[in-house]
This record gives structure tokens, sequence and C-alpha cells, in this order.
């Protein structure tokens, strides 16, 4: 389980390289390198350092004595709101940049949505000298204010995407635009467990360690229990992903949280953007839907294809909240706990309080991908 | 077996003249098939048909404009792919696209429907050597010419394997990047058509970054050929309907015949 894709970078029928010609050597460079860094216990010795002493980790495991009381459903929080910049995009991101520096690449270019995976790579990037552009929707800039100013911070150039629907989706186009233009000094520094091979497999390993993390620390918490449901919003999937991999040879059940605005999964048919064949919210005719939801984060059509897989073959599920549920958890959560998650990871949270009926009395280990701090002005606009 | 698009381009090779394929994007302005008739009566050997998908990740600006005007405005693969069967254009038609538009019904259901529309030809950048062969099948089966691009950034050992899968022709991309017009024609389009013929007899064309008769003629000096996309695309964005299509069309033709005859 999680071991996977095979050689042509397939989860079972979802996944593959489809890219332009010209970037497909260097896939398979990217490819190859990543599987050699990964097998070297120096690069792996690094990467550990970076995520200990530069990101924070590991990130602790709250108990939500005061939510679960108020719910009735036993409530963990993963705190990847508690790493370096504010969310779990630092993990993915030191590890590419890390191997791009390795492979020679000069330049970094990213797209990001709520600017997030912005952030994260143009502290990377500033940390490893490396230069760095990051796409962004028109309509992000303009709702993640704080983050484009912080990537400014940073050195970063931020890009405006002013094609189609402004948002994540349309970044990503531009960034691979970009990246098909420059290919051989920059290194495409994808946010998410998405894109083609091999990014969906090295973004989800990047991110293992929330999960490897989390299964001992819940061990430790539950007296030897593992937790009966493990849930995390979806985008392209990578926080899920990460989190999901370290139960996946368990029988704790796996939930997917999707923005109702946004649900590949819940929504969509198996479709080819943005270099893999998964499910992808689609017209008639085969033409991209543009996704709507209060998260810049989440405001994807598609999703990573290992999402595809796993929930063709039933091993995790995917459900959809509404933006009011979402606004909703964001609050409860503040007001309960003390803790302002990012409106990206409200949808798990709104999931759990929306289903608290059949969660009763169960642990449920909430994957809190990232704080709010981002989101307040919005949220003060929404809440006026 | 070869096709309609590659027995075209190979007469106009054998009689010592170079190939000339326009790209015009389907849906775009209620004339868009007349021009497409003026581009043929100007000199085209084969026309690129674009029909247009959501998200272009090999256009640049021009194209992608174009595209999100013809989308707005309704088109479909169905309303483009009705127009041409009714057509009489007199040259090979070859459709451009993305994987997705193809895979969405199935790509036999793609590969048929581009056959009973009386298409030649189809051309999908976003699928690589690696994942054409479940769609080069479907479009044998329905006698669609499946032409392969081949990027400089390509080793040496692939661009054979490249050119044995393509059919009609081989399109080599003049450049690394995107498509749309160049101040000067890059290095990059020259070497790849040189690596190109010299391991393959199918016809071959440089196309991205190819905008103006010179570049076209300096090209071929090496290629067999160019397909000429944004250059076209943008005088259909100004207004320049059939007559200044078919104009530009003429120029690009009478520089290649002046130099090659
Ligand atoms: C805090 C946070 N969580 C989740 C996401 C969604 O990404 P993914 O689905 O890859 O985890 C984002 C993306 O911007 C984010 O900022």
């Amino acid at each position: 389980m999680m071991n996977g894709p095979d050689e042509d970078g397939r989860f079972g029928e979802f996944g593959g390289t489809f890219v332009p010609e010209t970037l497909v050597p260097a896939c398979q460079e990217l490819e190859g390198a990543f599987r050699e860094a990964w097998a070297d216990p120096e690069f792996r010795n690094d990467l550990d350092g970076l995520l200990a002493d530069y990101a924070g980790r590991p990130s602790p495991v709250t108990v939500c004595s005061n939510l679960s009381a108020q719910i009735g459903v036993n409530v963990l929080l993963k705190r990847e709101d508690l790493n370096h910049t504010g969310s779990h995009k630092i993990n993915n991101v030191l590890g590419q940049a890390l191997l791009a520096k390795r492979m020679g690449k000069t330049h970094l270019v990213a797209e990001t949505g709520a600017g997030q995976h912005g952030v994260a790579t143009a502290t990377a990037a500033a940390l490893f000298d490396m230069e760095c552009i990051v796409y962004m929707g028109e309509v992000d800039i303009s709702r993640q204010e704080l983050n484009v100013f912080r990537m400014k911070l940073l050195g970063t150039e931020v890009r405006s995407a002013q094609s189609g629907s402004r948002t994540l989706k349309d970044a990503v186009n531009e960034a691979m635009r970009h990246w098909v233009s420059v290919v051989d000094s920059t290194h495409y520094c994808l946010g998410s467990a998405m894109g083609p091979h091999p990014y969906p497999w090295m973004v989800r390993e990047f991110h293992r360690v929330i999960g490897t993390e989390a299964r001992e620390q819940c061990l430790k918490l539950l007296d030897g229990r593992l937790p009966d449901v493990v849930t995390a919003c979806v985008g392209g999937g990578s926080n899920a992903i990460g989190i999901f991999s370290g139960f996946s040879d368990t029988a704790t059940e796996l939930v997917g949280v999707e923005p109702a605005g946004g649900a590949a999964v819940g929504r969509g048919v198996p479709g080819i953007v943005h270099g893999s064949l998964s499910y992808l919210m689609q017209d008639e005719w085969g033409q991209v839907l543009e996704a709507e939801s209060i998260s810049a984060g989440l405001d994807y059509p598609g999703v990573g294809p290992e999402h595809s897989y796993l929930a063709s073959t039933g091993r995790a599920s995917y459900v959809a909240v509404t933006d009011a549920e979402v606004v909703e958890a964001f609050q409860l959560l503040s007001r309960t706990e003390g803790i302002i998650p990012a409106l990206e990871s409200a949808h798990a949270i709104a999931w759990v309080i929306r289903a608290r009926e059949e969660l009763a009395g169960k642990t449920v280990l909430v994957n809190l991908s990232g704080r709010g701090d981002k989101d307040v002005a919005q949220m003060m606009d929404i809440l006026r | 077996m070869i096709g309609a698009l590659e027995t075209a381009l190979r007469n106009r090779r054998d009689s010592g003249r170079k190939c000339l394929v326009p790209y015009i994007t389907g849906g775009l302005g209620d004339d868009w098939i007349e021009i497409v008739r003026a581009a043929a009566a100007a000199g085209a050997d084969a026309i690129e048909i674009g029909m247009p998908f959501s998200d272009p990740v090999m256009d640049g600006p021009t194209i992608q404009l174009a595209n999100d005007q013809a989308l707005a405005a309704g088109a479909t693969p169905q309303s483009i792919l009705g127009t041409l069967r009714g057509a009489d254009i007199g040259v090979p038609t070859v459709v451009m696209t993305y994987v997705n538009l193809a895979f969405h019904g199935g790509y036999r259901r793609f590969a048929s429907n581009l056959a009973d529309a009386g298409v030649s030809g189809c051309i999908l950048p976003d699928i690589p050597l690696e994942e054409i062969e479940p769609w080069a099948e479907a479009a044998d089966e329905a006698g669609v010419e499946t032409v392969l691009l081949a990027a400089p950034t390509a080793p040496d050992d692939r661009l054979p394997r490249i050119c044995q899968r393509s059919r009609g022709f081989v399109y080599g991309v003049g450049l690394v990047g995107i498509t749309g017009v160049r101040a000067d024609l890059a290095d990059s389009a020259k070497v790849i058509a040189g690596r190109l013929k010299s391991v393959t007899d199918k016809p071959v064309l440089v196309g991205v970054g190819v905008g103006s008769p010179k570049q076209a003629v300096e090209v071929s000096e090496v290629s067999d050929g160019v397909v000429i996309g944004s250059v076209v695309v943008q005088r259909m964005l100004d207004g320049g309907g059939p007559e200044g299509v078919g104009d530009l069309v003429a120029g690009f033709r009478s520089a290649l015949d002046t130099r090659f005859s």
C-alpha cells in the first residue's frame, strides 16, 4: 500500500506523464535524481536536519478537549500549522529545493493558490540562494495579499496569472509554460501531489514525514491504539497523502475533504490536465471547469492521481463541505481551542463537525495543514 | 500506409519546393472556415485547425487569446468538426488540440469523429512518446495520421523513435518554449531540423517561433517546410479575415517558392 507508482508513474490507471515533449527529459532527469537522492543517506540526513532545525519538526499532535466535549468526537490535530512558514508546504519545498540544488539548478519556479506554497518556495529560495519566480492567479493575489507581500520580502518575483479563472489552475498553466521555456536552468517546484510523474510520488514521499510522525504520536497518546479516522483537506492532495501514508496499511479509515465547489473526486470524471490522468471537473466536451471555493488553496478542479486511485479502490473516501460550513468550523476551532486554522484546513474540521453523529465516541485525527493568519483579512470581510 | 497528409507533403517536397502549413483557430469568428479556404487557395499544403481547449499549456498569449475568444463564442469539438465536414477545402486538414478533448469521450470515438469530418491528421502536444500508444492505435485504426512533436531538448536516441511513430510528417519544435512570434529565428530551429532529417525520410516541418517569411526561408534551408501559427492567428484577431490571412499565407508561399524551386 502506498509504495507505488509503477514504472510508468501510474497508480492503477491514474497518473502518467502527460507533458509536452520538451519537458520529457526534465521529468526523466528529475525522476532519476529523486530516486538516487532518496536512497542516499546523506541527502536524507541533510533533509532531516533542515526539517528539524529550520522547519521545527516534529510538529506536535494536540488533543482538542474543548472541541471534543462540544461535538462528542475525540479530535486530535496534527499541527502542521506550527511549521516554519505556517503550513505543511515547507516539507515538500525543502525536499525539492535541496534536490534542485543537487541537480545543479539555479532557479525555481512555482505556482501558488493561497500563497502558502509560494511563501515556502520563496523561503527555500532565500535559504539556498536561488532565483525564484512564483505564479499566482490575479484573484488569489487580491485575496491573499499578505502572502504576496511575504514572498516579495523574501526576494521572490510574484507574477500574476491573468488567464481563465485567474486562480490556481491558471497559475499552474503559467508555471508550466514558464518551465517549458527555461527548463535547463530551472526546477519546477510543484506544490502538491499532482502533475506529471515523478511529482505525485516525490511530493508524497516528502510529506510522508507527517504520517510517520503522527502514527507514532497517536500510538503514544492513545495507549497503543491508532485513531479510528484520519482526515485532511484535499486541494491537489499533498497534506492528505502525507498523513494518509502513515496509516494506509492499518484499519484506520481515511477521509479526504474537498470543497463543494472544487470536488474533483466527488464531481469529477477521469481526465488529463497538468501532466496526469486523474479525476477532473470538466464539461461535456472535456473542457476543464473552473473551481469555486472560499479557500484559494483548494480552488482547483483537479486532484493528485493517487487520490483518484485511493478513491477508486475504496481505501479512502472523499466528501465535500460548503463554504458556509467552513466559515463555521473556522470560528469554532478558534473559539474552543485557541487555534485559528487555515481556511483549507478548516474544511477537514467542518466535515468532522457535520459527521459528528456517525463519528460519536470515535477518535479522529485531523491534519491541521496550516494556520489561519493569512485568512484573517478575508474572514473579516466575510463576517462583517 | 501513407495517408493523404503525408502524400500531399511528400508531393510538394518531391517537386523541389517547401511545405507550408498554417494554423487557424477553429471557431474564431464566423468566417473561420472561409479563412481556412483562403489559406488553402493561397498555397498552403495542409491546414492545421486549432480546436480550442481550456488549458493550452503549449500556447503563448496570441493563441491563448484566440482560444478564449472561440470558446466564449461557443466553439466545441462538435461544432468545429461539423463545419469541417461540409467544407471543400482542397488540401488535407490536421486538428491540433490537447489530449483531454480526445480522451474525454474515448480515443476511438474522437478518432472516428475526426475521420468522419474528413480530417486527415491530429496533433496532441501534451502526449509524449511514452503515453502515445493508446491514442495512436485508435488513430491508426480510424485512418487518422498522428503527427508527433520532436523537441530540441530530446536526446539523440529519442528522435528515431519519435520519427518512427509519427505519421503525416514530423513536427520539429523550433525552440525551447511555447508558441508565439519571436524577433529572430532561434538557433535551435535549424538544429532540430537537421537532427530529424538525418534520421527520417518523412517530411520534417518546423513550427513554434516561425513568424515571418524570412524566418520560414531560413529554417527551410534545412527542413522540408514550416508550420506557421501565431502570426496567422494574430492576423485573424486583428480582423484580417479571409483576404488578410490569404495575403499573409501568399507572402510566405512566394518567399519559399522564390528561394526553393
Ligand atoms: C494550509 C493549506 N492546506 C492545504 C492546502 C491544499 O493543498 P494540498 O491539497 O496539496 O494539501 C493548501 C494550499 O495552498 C494550504 O495552504
